[in-house]
């Protein structure tokens, strides 16, 4: 990877994308050969909202090479409650670390960071813009489920506001892939997204049901509508059950579909879906772990041992 | 009324020195005011046409400014605005330079970004900037496209 930081999956191509995926395969075989790789590196962790998954697989891949992580803990108990800005608050951490991950609610966030440090940003989300290295193990995911030529993709949700949803619509042009977007009409994909995948020439339908689609879909990826999204409670179930995978929704689905979910899920799949072999979405989330150590191995470890 | 500015209307405020656009885009006339930060309280001498027959446009708006000369940068940024129009540097009373606007590439400083959530619109040290597409401009902080009502985003 030729990049000083990730910022969004639109800046990494085809080649990009498979070196790391590579990289996290050689990872997940054989974890021994990089378990010195970041020995005396550390990583920031800066999550202005709350995670689980990214940023405990972030600490995880950075212990698992070697290095150790700080963590600026919770916004509330930082200076970011005093007003400082995003800028000298980076600026301060790059003192202290060798890279930042970011997680902010504001969309563009990661950008601005990346203008003020010298130090490598990776950005963990951006409020409804961009999840890059989620989409890096979503891909994954799907290379070693079906593969990641001739794909047919099926994304269902809050394709508006689903940062996972805008970059990975991005990295699977990069890899030809049919793509069926699937969403109320108040959750459509945003027009940013919509024009980068029209000048890529993505082959994209979008729909507002999921009726008839199934058989088509090689992987079905699932997000989560939020409540909030609605301006009341009846309407956000309504709409929220239209979506919602379970036994009676894979009836017409092929054997070897995949489901995926970036986590957490509330209600949009079944539990009982858990127990099928469609259900690939806690394999996804541990998949987290080589992905990201081969995007801090490629970020910071400078050239592949 | 022409198009060449050589008609009786036009002369009326024909100004010694200073910038005269012409060929704005009919209505555009005052978000070309608040671009350039003229508001009316820098005591520069302003004339405004609007909605005038143009033969290259059907209609269009005029802007003279007395005692000022627009940069290129500020012509530029004119071109979201004012695509077609045409910025003539007055002095003493003759038409020493006439250039048309070039879309530029990108604006910064200039508009701001209609995504309340997009860092630009923290309290940050940074200034929103648009790419310029085709038909409008995207925020290169977070991607927002933004088609119509450009006029609404002035930042000044």
């Amino acid at each position: 990877m030729r990049h000083d930081h990730l910022l969004s999956a639109g800046q990494l191509d085809r080649a990009d994308i498979e070196g790391l995926l590579d990289r996290a395969a050689r990872i997940a075989a054989d974890p021994e050969t990089v378990r010195d790789r970041l020995t005396d590196s550390l990583l920031a962790l800066c999550f202005f909202e709350p995670s689980t998954r990214t940023k405990l697989s972030f600490e995880a891949a950075t212990k698992r090479l070697g290095g150790d992580v700080i963590d600026m803990g919770s916004v509330d108990s930082s200076s970011v409650t005093k007003g400082e800005s995003l800028a000298d608050t980076v600026r301060v951490i790059e003192g202290y670390a060798d890279g930042i991950v970011l997680r902010h609610p504001s969309e563009g966030a990661a950008k601005l960071a990346a203008e003020h440090v010298s130090v490598p940003v990776c950005n963990a989300g951006d409020g409804a813009g961009q999840h890059p290295s989620q989409t890096l193990l979503d891909l994954y995911t799907m290379r070693e489920a079906a593969g990641l030529d001739d794909l047919t993709v099926g994304i269902v949700g809050d394709l508006k506001y689903g940062r996972t949803v805008h970059s990975l619509a991005a990295a699977l042009t990069e890899f030809d892939a049919r793509m069926h977007f699937v969403s109320p009409p108040s959750l459509q994909l945003p027009r940013s997204v919509q024009y980068d995948l029209h000048e890529a020439g993505a082959r994209l339908r979008e729909h507002e049901s999921l009726d008839g689609l199934l058989p088509e879909l090689d992987v079905l990826y699932v997000t989560r509508i939020q409540r909030e999204r609605f301006p009341d409670e009846d309407e956000y179930r309504e709409v929220a059950g239209q979506y919602r995978i379970d036994e009676t929704t894979l009836a017409d689905a092929r054997d070897d579909l995949t489901i995926m979910h970036p986590l957490p899920r509330v209600d949009e799949i079944a539990p009982t879906v858990d127990d099928t072999d469609h259900a690939t979405y806690f394999q996804q989330a541990h998949n987290g772990v080589p992905v990201r150590m081969a995007l801090l191995d490629a970020l910071l470890g400078g050239e592949e041992a | 009324m022409t198009d060449d500015g050589g008609d009786e209307q036009l002369r009326v405020s024909k100004i010694r020195d200073g910038t005269v656009i012409d060929h704005v885009a009919a209505g555009q006339a005052l978000n070309v005011l608040s671009l350039l930060e003229i508001d009316g309280t820098s005591g520069l001498g302003v004339s405004v046409v609007m909605h005038v027959p143009s033969d290259r446009l059907g209609q269009k708006d005029v802007v003279k400014v007395e005692g000022r000369e627009l940069s290129q940068s500020e012509v530029d940024v004119l071109s979201l605005f004012a695509p077609a129009a045409t910025v003539n540097i007055v002095r003493e009373y003759e038409v020493v330079e006439k250039t048309r606007v070039d879309r530029p590439d990108r604006v910064s400083g200039v508009l701001d970004c209609p995504n309340r959530s997009c860092i630009t619109n923290a309290d940050e040290p940074t200034q929103a900037t648009f790419a310029v597409l085709e038909d409008g401009v995207r925020c290169e902080y977070c991607d927002t496209i933004v088609r119509e009502e450009l006029g609404e985003l002035l930042s000044v």
